[in-house]
């Protein structure tokens, strides 16, 4: 088990989320999108010179700005 | 007494096409979260009462965080209880989303009735939906739709009224989810199937190399698709009408009132070597409804069909995605491309399309660098009108001056204003079939309003300049200019009437450039100028609503700024 953020993830690497970032509006808008610690995601890609990171849960795609993306803590197999 | 149905739901679930269905009242519906910024009010007939339908803007969960979702949240807990009842609109091929905010609702004790909306997509795409036993463990009334062919939603007026408030613990967000995870696996049955194209598609979509190069693609084939579109309506509808039919018409109406009255003046306008000059003879029933009904009306038909078919695909939020970066270094984050987009059509949807944005100082941006450097498509179709004629150069020419305008007036605004720009944080949708019946409805809606609100004050722009012209007042007033006009930006001093004009409206006002005899380096400087200053009057009020009267003023200021360095620039700068 390994910590790395969503930015570090490699495509369709699947992950488990463990920590959000600091702040109760951003962690309520993430948490209403159905990013939440314990849910499991999928790195879709993400756009280079710190572009943003698509990310699939459950059935939806989600683009989460760079900043914000490495930021959002998941665990993973090794 | 119920007196209210409020629509709510999440982004992009089909709840204003639900409304329509439900009210009659067509409203303008895309495939990508945010294309209601405003409350939609309209009336339900059940039976002898009419009931008011509100749709609202779209929400993830009832703790707001943009304008656009304020707005939401706040009206649903304004209203007196016993008068409302909550529909809910799911997207069926996403419900476990979408049950975050239902859960929520019904925990607040507010009457829901569900719309598992999409129904038909959902089937397509494998996804199966027991909406029995869905209701059965929401306790509330659940009823599969399909908004778009209509289906279910007699059934959902049938049913409303059994909408109750149910008594339910407050969870916190994990347990929420928890408890929607049990929900999902008792009601939602996948069937596995093998990748179609149109998955492929999205999938490329949103890597970083065949999602740029799919990104180019489509806004070269758009671009070339308006400009195809509305040259062949111009060639082949406006220009015969016009040419063949009209003119006739108005040379028996010209030998009626005789050439010398004020009245032939007034409607007809000056005769060019004896002949109506549609474009220079500046009478109310000449230039007037040339310029709008012959000139730029093709081009509206033709900008807002392209916009309508990209919408409803779902390509707008795939381009936040990729313009990310670059909107990042003005301040802004990727989904400010999409209040950019509809600027390019009308500056007015443009700005109030950036209350989906978070700060208020990226709206603040965002709604200065529209005003300033992005050009509607009344504008656009006048440079291509007048420029065109010389060379496309200097059409991408104006385009590359205004797109260099923007980008450095957002790097600088970033610079100077305080603050941080917030993250991206947006869902792509799946690609969706376009369906002609919405397009074509919102097509009509949108060139329905360009037409109510450009004709009267095209009418009153053209009457003005021409009684200014009969009682040879156009040279006093130009004089006063004289001095920026000419000294500054090196136009003729009779420009200056084009450039108040564009207050008015910007396509009018470049209308007016056409009887002056301008040379190309002048018309192409005060086609640039008539881009970057003063918005027209409709812009002018939205901003000032929008941004309220300090950031507005603040606003009108660099717009003068840019407007004196850019004309005071090109004029020394650009070779005769």
């Amino acid at each position: 088990m390994k910590k790395i953020n969503l930015v570090q993830m490699k495509e369709k690497q699947k992950g488990r989320i463990t920590e959000l970032p600091e702040g109760s509006v951003l962690r309520n808008k993430l948490m209403s999108l159905g990013i939440y610690p314990g849910r499991e995601v999928t790195k879709i890609s993400h756009i280079g010179l710190r572009g943003p990171a698509a990310i699939k849960v459950g059935r939806s795609v989600l683009v989460i700005g760079h900043g914000m993306a490495s930021k959002v803590i998941v665990e993973i197999q090794c | 007494m119920l007196k209210k149905i409020f629509l709510i739901g999440n982004p992009n679930v089909g709840k204003s096409v639900v409304f329509s269905r439900l009210t009659g009242v067509r409203v303008i519906s895309s495939n990508y979260a945010g294309t209601t910024v405003d409350v939609m009010k309209g009336f339900l007939k059940s039976g002898e009462e009419e009931i008011e339908v509100i749709d609202l803007p779209g929400t993830y969960s009832i703790e707001p965080s943009s304008k656009a979702e304020e707005v939401a949240v706040a009206l649903l807990r304004e209203s007196p209880r016993d008068e409302f009842i909550v529909i809910n609109v799911v997207d069926s091929t996403n419900l476990e989303r979408n049950l975050f905010l239902t859960l929520q609702l019904i925990e607040e004790g507010l009457p829901v009735v569900v719309s598992l909306n999409m129904c038909d997509d959902a089937k397509h795409r494998g996804v199966n939906i027991d909406s029995e036993k869905l209701e059965q463990l929401l306790g509330v009334p659940v009823i599969a739709t399909c908004a778009i062919t209509g289906f279910g939603i007699k059934m959902l007026i049938d049913r409303f009224k059994e909408a109750k408030p149910v008594a339910r613990n407050k969870l916190s967000h994990r347990e929420l989810w928890q408890e929607i995870g049990g929900v999902i696996e008792q009601v939602q049955q996948l069937t596995h199937r093998h990748h179609t194209l149109r998955e492929l598609l999205e999938d490329a979509s949103v890597r970083p190399f065949s999602g740029m190069l799919m990104a180019i693609a489509v806004t070269f084939i758009s671009f070339q698709a308006v400009r195809f579109i509305g040259e062949w309506l111009i060639d082949n509808v406006s220009n015969p009408a016009f040419f063949k039919f009209y003119e006739p018409l108005l040379w028996k109406l010209s030998h009626f009132l005789g050439q010398e009255s004020f009245i032939h003046h007034l409607l007809i306008g000056d005769l060019l070597d004896g002949k109506i000059d549609f474009r220079q003879s500046l009478g109310l029933l000449t230039t007037a409804p040339y310029i709008e009904f012959a000139m730029v009306l093709p081009y509206i038909v033709s900008f807002y069909l392209v916009l309508g078919l990209l919408e409803d695909i779902g390509i707008l939020p795939r381009l936040a995605m990729l313009m990310d970066n670059i909107l990042h270094r003005l301040g802004l984050h990727g989904f400010a491309i999409i209040p950019v987009l509809l600027g390019l059509g009308c500056n007015v949807p443009g700005i109030l399309a950036t209350r989906n944005l978070e700060s208020r100082r990226e709206r603040f941006i965002a709604a200065t660098l529209i005003s300033i450097g992005v050009p509607c498509v009344a504008l656009q179709a006048m440079i291509f009108g007048l420029l065109g004629k010389f060379s496309g150069f200097y059409v991408i020419g104006v385009y590359l001056v205004l797109f260099l305008v923007w980008l450095v007036l957002g790097v600088i605004l970033n610079w100077v204003l305080k603050g941080i720009s917030p993250e991206l944080l947006v869902e792509i949708p799946p690609y969706r079939i376009p369906s002609l019946a919405i397009l074509w409805h919102k097509l009509f809606l949108r060139i329905k309003g360009f037409l109510i609100e450009a004709i009267p004050v095209v009418m009153l722009g053209v009457l003005i300049v021409n009684v200014l012209l009969y009682f040879r007042l156009f040279e006093q007033f130009s004089l006063i200019f004289a001095p920026v006009v000419k000294g500054i930006f090196g136009l003729p001093k009779e420009s200056a009437i084009a450039l108040i004009m564009g207050f008015f409206r910007k396509d009018v006002a470049v209308g007016m450039l056409m009887p002056l005899g301008l040379s190309v380096k002048q018309l192409f400087i005060a086609c640039v100028l008539l881009a970057v200053s003063f918005p027209c009057v409709a812009t002018f009020v939205i901003m000032f609503r929008e941004l309220g009267w300090k950031d507005f003023l603040k606003s009108c200021a660099i717009m003068l700024m840019v407007m004196l360095m850019v004309g005071a620039s090109l004029n020394f700068l650009l070779p005769h």
